[in-house]
């Protein structure tokens, strides 16, 4: 179970957060929903670990990792933008954080080829990820932040930016993966439709 | 666009063109012609002891580099990363030691370092780092700077650690970086002359010094002349491979700059200690440079200060320079070298920004001087112009020309993106106000001009004051200049002499910070860095 206590984060004078707690029971997937400049991302940012909160605690099933480094946490993030390693090929960037693990290399092209044929990009491995449509870039880095198997997935607006088929489409697509792999998810979007299409409850900020 | 009429650009064009042909393509062909003679090259190479002037210049050169990078990683990070208090004036302060003259940069550490390292290779490593800083901290800095910040955070989320997000993220996107600061660095340093003149001693020669000693102490200038060609050849190879190497992999990103504060307390120590090292490490070797010139013996003295006007160390007993008077001829050496830079890259921008396809060329040529050592520049005038009707090596004017050859290509990148912002319609509304066509252009170009134009003067001046290699082949007894007085009195022995060498090296360090504070202000550096 993932939980977040009293979280509070300010950037100079504002306060972005005040006080944020909520929880995700494990193999829940949750959407997180409001405006924009709720701070929702900022919270994901939190839970992940790679922004420091000014305040507040976070919990996975009971353990306090506020102050576990971000690579120790066992939490992934797919990010709004992708992120992608634009220096890596797809499989490379599937496959990044299996190598970051020290993951046996036949082992871990098992992985990548595992999720490629789950994303249904199996033609890709070895593509750059400068080439990739906006929805493959999409797909890839879903499966990136799947591959090392995180305790819980955080998703940042995964869908915004897509035309409305390819939108409609990859949101059940993402419901139907996130069920089948069993993943604890919390889903940052803006979108009611969305939330309600693919998360099992939704949160408003 | 912004043009001047057509008939105008060729007599716009001339006079540079002129002069980039005759002080430096022909000197550069008649050093080549030297060399292309049966048996030179063997002879020259064959010479004693030149496969270790030969092998210290190149581990030299790639010590320096790779030091060089591994210490400008850490300001590079700190400055391209963070926002802070001071932040401003800590890339002054690493940015700064890099315009200072070679020798100043020498004489700096000469005073730092103890007598056990004078002469050896270490000094003139530490220095050459010392030197480069700023070529690490801009050229890694920029991409850097623009590197998202998200895409590090992506690689923790997925279980990388920070050590393993530098080497499986940040630095295969930062090689091109890395790869254009570590080749400008390399460069800088195989052709170095100042700072190992000064430090090396005779017992470490670069290439540049060996081809100096060659040329005006042995008297042997073909010899010189072949190991320049080499030189040439050496550098041309390593900026060729260079920009291969760099095209294959570079990244770009559209992003914006991820500069910002820094928020964790364990990221605010960090900054905090960087940039006070980084600090302390750019001022000091300066501090102590000022502090030595008025150290005699154990003592605090004036004596250096005050005896700078006479030649004379002891009554009767004359060291043959005039530290004053170098200060004169360097200022009048400067003003002139700043007339001539900005007359003739004036033209040049005028004719650049107004020719088409053919400006590129000229462009270009007046690049080629910054691309060859200095040495290589001093020893093809010292050459060419020793027999009639251009027996020029006695004209005084000679030195201040082949500063302006260094200079004008500083004017001409300061000059043109000026020139070419200028919007056509201001003219058209000058033109309609019933102003002729070149009278409306020089109303609304001279307003455009004024400041670059006096950055970019400035900047000639700084270079020129600061220029040694081309000048120690082209100087007369005399009328030495600063570089090459300051030189002689660290050469000697005794205390006074050498707190004069610091004392007049204090003088150029400060004339030249200033000039290069009035030229920032004029927004002419950032043109040097293009």
């Amino acid at each position: 179970m993932l939980a977040t206590r009293d979280i509070t984060v300010r950037f100079g004078e504002r306060t972005v957060l005040d006080h944020v707690s909520l929880q995700v029971a494990t193999g829940e997937v949750v959407a997180l929903l409001g405006p924009s400049g709720a701070g929702k991302s900022t919270l994901l940012r939190v839970i992940a670990g790679v922004l420091t909160a000014d305040g507040g605690s976070v919990w996975l099933d009971d353990r306090d990792i506020t102050a576990l480094p971000a690579h120790r946490r066992n939490i992934g993030l797919v990010f709004q933008d992708e992120q992608l390693f634009p220096h890596l090929t797809v499989a490379g960037n599937i496959g990044f954080g299996l190598r970051m693990q020290g993951i046996a290399r036949a082992l871990a092209a098992a992985r990548v080829d595992e999720l490629l044929h789950l994303i249904g990009l199996t033609a890709f491995a070895n593509r750059p990820v400068t080439q990739l449509s906006g929805g493959e870039a999409k797909r890839v880095a879903l499966a990136r932040s799947l591959a090392p198997r995180p305790a819980v997935l955080l998703l940042d607006e995964p869908l915004t930016g897509l035309d409305r088929d390819l939108h409609d489409r990859l949101a059940g697509e993402l419901a139907a993966l996130l069920r089948a792999t069993g993943t604890t998810a919390l889903l940052v979007t803006h979108d009611r439709d969305e939330a309600v299409a693919i998360a099992d409850r939704t949160i408003t900020l | 666009m912004n043009r001047l009429p057509r008939w105008l650009v060729p007599a716009l064009v001339a006079p540079p063109a002129l002069g980039l042909a005759v002080f430096y393509l022909w000197p550069l062909g008649t050093l080549v012609a030297r060399v292309v003679r049966p048996g030179s090259i063997a002879e020259a190479l064959g010479a004693p002891g030149i496969a270790r002037v030969l092998w210290f210049t190149l581990w030299q050169a790639v010590a320096s580099t790779v030091l060089t990078l591994l210490v400008g990683f850490a300001p590079a990070y700190v400055l391209a990363r963070y926002r802070f208090p001071g932040r401003r004036a800590l890339l002054a302060a690493v940015t700064v030691p890099f315009m200072l003259p070679t020798v100043v940069v020498g004489a700096a550490f000469l005073a730092l370092l103890p007598a056990s390292w004078h002469g050896t290779a270490r000094a003139v490593i530490v220095a050459h780092v010392f030197f480069n800083i700023a070529v690490v901290v801009r050229l890694v800095g920029a991409p850097w700077a623009v590197l998202p910040t998200d895409l590090t955070a992506a690689a923790r989320t997925l279980g990388a650690s920070p050590r393993q997000v530098l080497r499986h993220v940040v630095l295969p996107l930062l090689r091109p970086g890395l790869w254009a600061a570590g080749t400008v660095v390399f460069l800088f340093t195989f052709t170095s002359f100042g700072a190992v003149r000064l430090l090396g001693g005779a017992a470490n020669p670069t290439l540049e010094v060996e081809i100096a000693r060659r040329a005006t102490q042995l008297g042997d200038v073909d010899g010189a002349a072949v190991l320049s060609v080499l030189q040439l050849a050496v550098l041309a190879i390593v900026v060729w491979w260079s920009a291969r190497w760099q095209r294959r992999a570079t990244v770009q990103f559209h992003g914006a700059d991820s500069t910002r504060r820094a928020r964790s307390r364990s990221q605010r120590r960090q900054v905090a200690s960087v940039a006070a090292v980084t600090a302390v490490m750019m001022a000091t070797p300066l501090a102590v440079l000022v502090s030595r010139s008025f150290r005699l013996g154990d003592g605090w003295s004036l004596r250096a200060w005050r005896t700078l006007g006479s030649a004379e160390v002891r009554p009767g007993i004359s060291l043959g320079v005039d530290p004053i008077a170098s200060l004169a001829t360097s200022l009048r050496f400067a003003v002139v070298a700043a007339g001539i830079s900005v007359t003739v890259g004036g033209l040049a921008a005028l004719g650049i920004s107004s020719a088409r396809r053919r400006g590129r060329l000229l462009d270009v040529g007046l690049m080629l001087p910054l691309g060859t050592s200095a040495v290589t520049i001093g020893l093809g005038m010292l050459i060419t112009f020793d027999t009639a009707p251009v027996d020029w090596r006695a004209s005084w004017w000679l030195i201040p020309v082949g500063h302006a050859l260094v200079a004008t290509p500083f004017v001409v990148r300061a000059l043109l993106p000026v020139l070419r912002s200028i919007p056509a319609d201001q003219r058209a509304a000058a033109a309609t106000l019933g102003a002729s066509p070149l009278r409306a252009w020089w109303a609304i170009n001279v307003r455009h001009l004024r400041r670059p134009i006096a950055g970019s003067a400035g900047l000639a001046a700084a270079i020129s004051l600061g220029e040694f290699g081309a000048t120690t082949f082209l100087t007369r007894a005399g009328s030495e200049t600063m570089p090459i007085a300051i030189a002689r009195l660290l050469g000697r022995t005794g205390e006074i002499p050498r707190a004069q060498g610091f004392a007049l090296a204090t003088i150029l360090l400060v004339t030249t910070a200033l000039i290069i504070a009035v030229a920032e202000r004029q927004g002419v550096l950032d043109a040097r860095d293009a």
